[in-house]
């Protein structure tokens, strides 16, 4: 065996990499529950991919034929039901782990020097993901599936001058058709999965390189012991592997008691309406994006058009997303994490996360005047929390950082 | 607030309901009563399936209801040759169109996107309306095309109406209730029993894998509560040297 080992490792870096990236990968011994979430992204990419792979043995990519098939995987394949469901579910608990995940990026100021990359990184496999889900959500061919990209293609054709060309380009068709289907099936299955895995990879990458961020904020690389280790670190495999075990444990708990008892999850993850073929002739009543995208659907409508152009509504919409590219140098604060922060971050981050709820929540719900009103008073609040960052980090109140990680 | 509430609870429903959110009776839906679901099965064969159509649902698959291939075969084989064909209908939807004014919509999985509650108050809804070409309306899904097709069972409804004024003065008339002028074959009790079985069946064909899917997740939850166990004290033992 290790003549094996030796005659790779002479040809390809196996043992090297592996101690990189695993066995002398030093992690700081402080991790808690906010950095389960990494991991748990990995893992929901791969169950996405293998459910996946099975899925296209059996789903048909034809206007005529998709819906059916999608009920011929649920009725006659033989466990369909149950890769079809882990599928849906994954979709949507993908972004609740990737939230989760961005959310303790922010808390922690994960994304500060030295790791502006790692989060660039990240955002652009954010913005991926949400191509992945859209697309992915138009193959059942239900009717939420048919208005659904409908609206949000429609989004295109606000652009000026050129809006109705390229809305059009992107659809193959001056509806949603076939060629619809067609394409976003290949972005969904090939294109978007390849370019999600070099970023993951990435990812990873730029992290390794530079280490982990821990709660405290502090660098464990400062200080290294007599071995040459970080004093703070300690070996990703095993204490990490056995300790994201138990995390996988209790996520896949709540994961498949979504997937065996609720996988419509009250029609937030599998919407009733998209258990009617799609139909170009017949609008639903209320067309509401999945949970995922509701807060920027809500900014995007909380914007009141300009000269009759929904363009303004469309732009802010974008910029929402984009802005999250910017985060590391709109802070200014000379503390990383929440703990040492003053109380002037605590109230923006908080404001922050009512705000963004809150848009996902009214984004669900039919725009009334009421609606409309807190949801432009909370896209405000939700774009001053980028803008105003220098502002306030800058005069917060800190405490001192310490030397060491603390429990 | 209270509307509030209601939409966030109940939004599946508010979506598929046409504004105004009307009252729907609970389905007795259970789906581990064998003779409710086959007695469901014979009224769908017997009064749906002649223009509506099950297509993703296969004959055979009755037999995870209890029914054995020969009963099947026997009773329930009207519009096909095997037991493993689709549900399927004769009738052409050119026909139907022209008939009905919409092709009858596909029943497979019609409690998943109306909800069983929606099924069971509909079929007992139909009241009689000679402004509409059936001579039928429904208080749930208004200018329905479709005709009373089990009016001998449940007897003619009639509406008795009462006048709301709207918010800008005008005055409608609206259907207060349902009365019965003519009384059908089955007392007003035992046709809410044979829509119940109906619409038991119909839930169970929205997905018959459902009973597998929560005999499986219970396994499944199980083991993992097991695995946890062992995880946390493999997590314990690894981590007791770190300080």
């Amino acid at each position: 065996m290790q003549k094996l080992l030796n005659w790779v490792d002479e040809r390809f870096p196996l043992t090297a990499s592996y101690k990189a990236h695993l066995s002398e990968y030093y992690a700081p011994k402080n991790f808690n529950f906010w950095y389960f979430f990494g991991s748990l992204a990995l893992l929901v990419l791969v169950i996405q991919i293998v459910t996946g792979i099975f899925l296209t043995m059996h789903y048909k990519p034809d206007g005529a034929l998709a819906f059916a098939s999608v009920e011929y995987i649920m009725r006659d394949v033989d466990y369909g039901w149950l890769i079809r469901y882990i599928h849906s579910t994954g979709a949507s608990m993908f972004f609740v782990v990737v939230y989760l995940h961005m959310f303790r990026g922010i808390i922690y100021g994960s994304y500060r020097k030295p790791r502006e990359l790692i989060w660039i990184f990240g955002v652009i496999i954010y913005l991926v993901l949400m191509g992945e889900a859209f697309m992915g959500y138009l193959l059942p061919w239900g009717q939420m599936s048919y208005w659904g990209a409908q609206v949000i293609i429609n989004l295109f054709a606000a652009v000026p001058f050129i809006g109705n060309d390229l809305s059009e380009w992107i659809r193959g068709d001056y509806v949603i058709g076939d060629a619809t289907l067609n394409r976003f099936f290949a972005f969904h299955v090939i294109a978007l999965p390849l370019v999600l895995l070099g970023l993951v990879a990435a990812h990873l990458v730029a992290l390794h390189e530079v280490g982990s961020n821990n709660p405290d904020g502090v660098e464990i690389k400062k200080l290294k012991g007599a071995d040459g280790h970080p004093l703070d670190g300690i070996p990703f495999h095993p204490y990490y592997t056995v300790k994201d075990i138990l995390g996988v444990v209790v996520f896949l708990m709540v994961f498949t008691s979504i997937v065996f008892f609720a996988p419509e999850m009250g029609g937030y993850f599998l919407e009733a309406n998209n258990f009617i073929p799609a139909d170009s002739l017949k609008t639903p009543e209320h067309i509401a994006p999945v949970w995922y995208f509701t807060p920027y659907y809500a900014i995007l409508r909380a914007i009141p058009p300009i000269f009759g152009s929904q363009f303004p509504g469309v732009a802010a919409m974008g910029v929402a997303v984009l802005i999250f590219f910017a985060l590391p140098w709109l802070d200014k604060s000379p503390v990383k994490s929440i703990r040492y922060r003053g109380p002037k971050f605590k109230i923006a981050l908080t404001l922050f996360v009512i705000s963004f709820i809150g848009l996902g929540i009214l984004g669900i719900l039919p725009s009334t005047p009421v609606y409309t009103l807190i949801a432009r008073i909370l896209s405000a609040v939700y774009f001053a929390f980028f803008l105003l960052m220098p502002w306030y980090t800058k005069n917060d109140s800190t405490k001192p950082v310490p030397e060491r990680v603390t429990k | 607030m209270k509307k509030l509430l209601f939409m966030l609870l109940a939004l599946p429903a508010v979506a598929l309901a046409s504004g105004a959110a009307i009252h729907l009776d609970h389905a007795p839906v259970n789906l581990h009563d064998q003779g409710s679901l086959q007695r469901g099965a014979r009224v769908f064969v017997n009064y749906c399936l002649n223009c509506h159509s099950a297509g993703y649902m296969r004959y055979n698959r009755m037999q995870d209801i209890g029914l054995t291939e020969a009963q099947i075969k026997d009773n329930l084989l009207y519009a096909a040759d095997k037991p493993g064909e689709t549900m399927q209908v004769a009738m052409r939807t050119a026909n139907a169109k022209a008939w009905f004014g919409a092709p009858p919509p596909d029943l497979s999985v019609i409690t998943r996107s109306r909800g069983a509650d929606w099924v069971y108050t509909y079929l007992r809804s139909f009241y009689r309306d000679d402004s509409r070409p059936t001579g039928w309306n429904n208080t749930v899904f208004d200018k329905v095309g479709m005709p009373h097709v089990m009016q001998e069972l449940q007897g003619h409804l009639a509406p008795v109406y009462r006048t709301e004024t709207s918010e800008d003065g005008k005055e409608h008339h609206v259907v207060d209730r349902l009365e019965l002028v003519k009384p059908g074959k089955l007392t007003q009790a035992e046709y809410d029993a044979l829509v119940g079985d109906l619409t038991n069946y119909l839930s169970w064909m929205g997905e018959p894998a459902k009973g597998d899917r929560m005999r499986i997740g219970l396994a499944v939850l199980l083991f993992l509560g097991v695995f946890y166990v062992v995880a946390f004290y493999l997590k314990k033992e690894f981590w007791k040297d770190v300080h």
